[in-house]
């Protein structure tokens, strides 16, 4: 298809780049620089769409981040990207978009039937309609809705491209680049300010790429060209385009978001397709101008009706006319510019101005340059279904609310322009409250809560002398408050043709007898109608009104129809706009994408991997890994064809019969250093310490002030004031924070320090009866026999010449050591263990055989420490001190804790000895019971004892101690099993505890 | 994200820090008669104010230092920050 709206000498686009792209399956052609918008245009596409409720023919309406209809949905790379605004998304070689919420296709649309279904779909339809009856919710209803609902479809697939986030400081941060910016940004960056100056679209210049004006004998164009080359070139300076600044959070932290490869067919090697940036700014001067507000009249939503400004900005940036017969429709002067540029490129339009009688220079330009003016005129009607055909146009009467002299005029669009609303935006979400200001009918900052303040047209300063004249004093005086430096740029001289005069006058009254649709909100389908019919139902506040007609809640947020919204609430209700207030702006802006928000968290960077020094060799050694926490470890080593099942089982057996070493790197580790580490200590566990000597470790239980066991583990009396004490994997770094919280704060007078060496050493567990010999070949100078190394003992040897701390501890309840050395020695020692222990049948075990290993043991862990038990629900009781007051002791003496029947841990087997119990399954009496059936406790773990070669779980229930020898049953509701089952005591293997301390 | 000033290392984002609850509570003494009522109120009960709250935070991605700081909850303007051993009265 020809472009034959393209003009020939006007625009910014690269002619000498021809771009082909596909739009709803077709081909057509644009120049680079293009957005879709604006090539669909040039080849005369209007019809981009289907309106939200009704479906109505939708085309394009702005030119930049306000657009409310053309939304699409984008293909690249096999990526769906929805959501896509035509007007902001640049053209590249092979795009392909389609249209979306229409089937079978955007010109045959069935959903368009709702346009005569329209009593159906009354303000607050979904709270009326389809309720009745209630069967038919979720058969007819609700299928129906969510396939008529929303724009465009997610992709369901994982996203390959990359997101960054950065984090950036700056003195100044702006954001905008119009006047204002370009402006503000000069006189800071000039006065020594380190700046940023973010523009969301790819040009920098906002208003001045499209406005008749000059400054310093430049024009506006050649002036913008001029400052953001000179500020490009300064180091002090950041100037970013396609860069959306879109949340203002406290203390002046701004979140922008930039579109790196959204304009490229493919997004180039070593960068991202978006950039995420964080900037905390000492200052910031929200310069991000002021969208031009429509004006309401019948089917004002007809393809064809769009903002003057865009009309203008398709001229003059991409060479594109929207139509060929226009039909200026304004109440104010920015109309005014839009036919003046129109007649330059050889088209004659039609001025309707709803003032009587306005002069000014544009006018008077526009009367000499022969163009047709009707003042005192409206349009009441755009006539066309697709497309705009004609438009009925009346004079309006004085009073402007009676209409005379209807008559039908041609035209193929209509350019309206209801005067400007500035973007206050992110002032609001910084928590400035607004104000009303009368002469532009419309809402301004008013007092900054943080560092910020709004200039130009955003500030409701709508003429370029007032606002340059703003701007470049503000960026003076934010960057002199920060690098108090004194140099004062000058400011240049401005010529402008327009005034700021405009008619207070928005919406058009319907003729007699015409019931025309009239829309305020666009995307959302919200007519004048809707509204009214609110009001009538007795909303009252705007928030309300806005949440059941749905005004303003759509992508677009209201940007066009907010304020038009307000004006008829006010009107109805009698009350001037700022009684009526605004609803609360909200981040983000405009829409960003999910992908940007994750930035590179995603999949294994979503946490930080570690890995213990002997991962290669368990990778080496078929070791199948599990996630422990932020750690990888072994769950177990794979031989052959084996199950996980026959994998641990086999491994745990080897410890029981031979000897096995376990790698457990990953244990937590705190050494506690000082004078007064031994009271520390008695404090923050629940059993004594201060006789601890040295050369001895200790099994030790912390609580948690409200008497819940918080973590457990051994520590071990190094040396007369040096402790290393060991916590779980999981509550290693919960355990640090603390200790430090008791010795900061609480008990600041002891002198003790405490530091993580968790990743300072490489241990590994050697445990099964074999594991004394394996341990004499390893330390042949040391004396590990159980006088010279008893249970619970602790000495340093030498490892081939690495030093070593041999611990006996044991939580497989063998014979067995626990051997540190320093990380990078971590390997060597593995080896060394492996090597040696050959003789002696040694296999490495993961943590699935160390799980089996435990539980028939009795021992307990995270499954049993799970945040809900004390001391006693665990049989831990024994450890806890009558004599000496500890953290969360008092809270153990409170009723719930010691009442008769209180929770404790047994042991469960299944009474066949072959059905293993689901882990979380419920202990009952009765399977029959009346549900709910009243549950004794749970299943916290289960595995396959190795010793009797049945299976047997760990449970904790209700008054467990004098439940053991009786016969319950465990049920599983998710697995649908009722297993019978036997009470036993939770130490199931060795009970006396001869093994460890043989 | 707020900008919490650290006594020890500077103005650092909120995500170097831990939230760390009330500053004003205080650990009834060791080995002291204490009434169940008087430690429920120890452990569990907080007031919630809107406005001035003196509270702890934790800075684990920097020093590793409890610090208390003076903050509006509704604002979230900070008023002043104080090391762990200040304002301890």
């Amino acid at each position: 298809m020809s472009q034959d709206f393209r003009l020939n000498n006007i625009g910014m686009v690269n002619r000498n780049k021809k771009i082909s792209f596909t739009f709803n399956g077709k081909k057509y052609f644009g120049y680079e620089g293009d957005t879709i918008a604006s090539a669909l245009i040039a080849n005369g596409v209007h019809l981009v769409g289907r309106s939200f409720k009704y479906h109505r023919p939708r085309g394009f309406f702005g030119v930049g981040v306000d657009e409310p209809y053309a939304i699409l949905q984008l293909e690249r790379n096999n990526e769906r990207d929805p959501n896509i605004r035509a007007t902001e998304q640049e053209i590249f070689e092979g795009l392909e978009v389609k249209s979306v919420n229409c089937w079978p296709s955007v010109n045959f649309d069935i959903g368009a039937i709702n346009n005569f279904l329209k009593m159906f779909f009354p303000a607050g339809f979904y709270y009326k309609t389809f309720m009745w009856p209630p069967s038919f919710w979720y058969k007819i209803y609700e299928p129906f809705i969510r396939m008529a609902a929303g724009f465009g479809e997610a992709s369901i697939k994982h996203d390959k491209e990359r997101y960054e986030h950065k984090y950036e400081y700056c003195d100044v941060l702006i954001t905008g680049s119009g006047p204002s910016g370009l402006a503000s940004a000069y006189a800071a960056a000039k006065n020594g300010a380190r700046v940023i100056l973010a523009e969301d679209k790819p040009r920098y210049g906002g208003s001045l790429l499209t406005s008749d004006v000059n400054i310093g004998n430049q024009t506006g164009a050649e002036w913008s060209e001029k400052i953001i080359t000179e500020l490009k070139s300064m180091s002090n300076v950041i100037v970013k385009n396609r860069s959306q600044v879109f949340g203002y959070y406290d203390h002046n932290m701004l979140v922008m978001s930039e579109r790196i490869s959204d304009h490229l067919p493919k997004t180039q090697k070593y960068l991202p397709k978006q950039r995420l940036w964080y900037i905390r700014a000492k200052e910031v001067l929200i310069s991000s101008g002021s969208i031009e507000r429509p004006l309401v009249f019948g089917n004002n939503d007809t393809p064809g009706v769009m903002l003057s400004s865009a009309a203008k900005e398709y001229m003059k940036v991409y060479g594109v006319l929207v139509g060929k017969k226009p039909l200026i429709f304004t109440n104010n002067d920015s109309g005014y510019e839009t036919a003046v540029e129109f007649k330059k490129n050889g088209v004659n339009p039609l001025i309707l101005d709803t003032r009587k009688e306005p002069s000014s220079d544009i006018i008077s330009e526009a009367k000499n340059l022969g163009i047709e003016i009707k003042f005192s005129h409206v349009v009441v009607a755009a006539k066309g279904y697709k497309k705009v055909k004609s438009a009925d146009i009346a004079k309006i009467s004085d009073n402007k609310k009676d209409l005379s002299n209807i008559e039908n005029i041609e035209c193929d669009c209509i350019c309206v322009s209801g005067f400007w609303t500035p973007s206050i935006h992110l002032a609001s979400q910084s928590g400035n409250k607004s104000e009303f200001n009368e002469k532009i009918d419309a809402f301004i900052p008013k007092k900054s809560k943080q560092k910020e303040n709004t200039i130009g047209s955003a500030n409701g300063k709508f003429t370029l002398e007032e606002t340059i004249n703003e701007a470049f004093d503000k960026g003076y005086e934010v960057s002199n408050k920060i690098t108090e430096n004194n140099n004062k740029v000058s400011i240049p001289t401005v010529v402008e043709k327009k005034s700021t005069e405009h008619d207070k006058f928005w919406c058009v009254p319907l003729p007699k007898g015409k019931s025309y649709k009239r829309f305020l909100d666009f995307q959302n389908d919200v007519a004048v109608s809707d509204i009214e019919l609110a009001l009538r139902e007795g909303f009252r506040s705007i928030e309300h009104v806005k949440r059941y007609t749905t005004l303003g809640m759509a992508t677009d947020q209201g940007k066009t129809s907010n304020l038009n919204g307000l004006q008829l609430v006010s009107d109805i209700e009698n009350k001037v706009v700022p009684q009526v207030g605004h609803t609360t702006f909200r981040p983000p802006y405009t829409p960003v994408s999910i992908g940007a928000i994750v930035g590179r968290e995603v999949g294994k960077h979503s946490k930080p991997t570690r890995k213990s020094p002997m991962h290669e060799w368990h990778k080496k050694n078929n070791a199948v890994f599990v996630d422990a926490g932020v750690w990888l470890r072994p769950r177990y080593y794979k031989q052959g064809n084996e199950t996980l099942f026959e994998a641990s089982k086999r491994e745990a057996k080897n410890v029981r019969k031979n000897v096995g070493v376990c790698d457990v790197t990953t244990l937590g580790k705190i050494d506690v250093k000082g004078p007064d580490a031994a009271e520390f200590l008695n404090r923050v566990y629940t059993n004594a310490w201060l006789k601890l000597p040295v050369g001895k470790a200790r099994y030790g239980v912390m609580l948690r002030e409200d008497g819940i066991v918080m973590d457990d583990g051994t520590t071990t009396r190094i040396s007369e004031n040096h402790y290393h004490m060991t916590t779980t994997t999981a509550q290693a770094a919960n355990v640090l924070s603390h200790l430090e919280y008791y010795l900061q704060l609480v008990w600041p007078e002891l002198n003790v320090n405490v530091v993580s060496t968790t990743e300072q050493w490489a241990g590994a567990a050697i445990a099964g009866p074999n594991s004394r010999e394996l341990l004499t070949k390893l330390f042949p100078n040391t004396d590990v026999s159980n006088e010279g190394l008893p249970f619970m003992g602790y000495k340093e040897g030498d490892l081939f010449g690495i030093p070593a701390k041999i611990y006996r501890i044991s939580f497989s309840g063998e014979l067995a050591y626990e051997v540190n050395v320093e990380s990078n020695y971590g390997n060597f020692m593995w080896e060394k263990i492996i090597e040696v222990g050959k003789e002696f049948q040694i296999q490495p075990y993961g943590t699935e055989a160390l799980s089996t290993l435990r539980i028939e043991m009795g021992h307990v862990a995270g499954s049993e420490l799970d945040g809900r038990t004390i001391p006693h629900d665990a049989s831990l009781e024994g450890l806890v001190s009558k004599k000496k007051d500890f953290i969360g002791k008092r809270s153990l003496s409170r009723s719930a804790f010691i009442k008769p029947d209180r929770e404790k841990i047994v042991g469960v087997v299944p009474l066949d000895k072959t059905t293993s119990i689901p882990e979380g399954s419920y202990i009952v009496k009765d399977p029959k019971a009346k549900l709910p059936n009243p549950k004794l406790g749970h299943v916290s773990a289960s595995c396959w004892s190795v010793e009797y070669d049945n299976p047997f779980s760990l449970a904790i229930i209700k008054d467990g101690k004098n439940m053991i020898g009786q016969k319950l049953f465990a049920m599983s509701p998710l697995k649908n099993k009722t297993i019978p089952v036997e009470i036993v005591s939770s130490h199931y293997v060795d009970p006396e505890g001869k093994r460890v301390r043989a | 994200m707020l900008y919490i000033f650290c006594p020890h290392c500077g103005s650092r984002s909120q995500n170097e820090f831990a939230y760390g609850g009330d500053a004003t509570v205080k650990r009834p003494e060791l080995n002291k008669e204490i009434s169940d009522q008087e430690w429920n109120n120890f452990v569990y009960l907080r007031k919630s104010p809107r406005g001035k709250h003196l509270e702890l935070w934790h800075h684990i991605s920097g020093c590793r230092q409890w610090i208390k700081v003076e903050r509006d909850t509704s604002t979230h303007e900070i008023f002043k920050t104080y090391k762990a051993d200040e304002l301890t009265e």
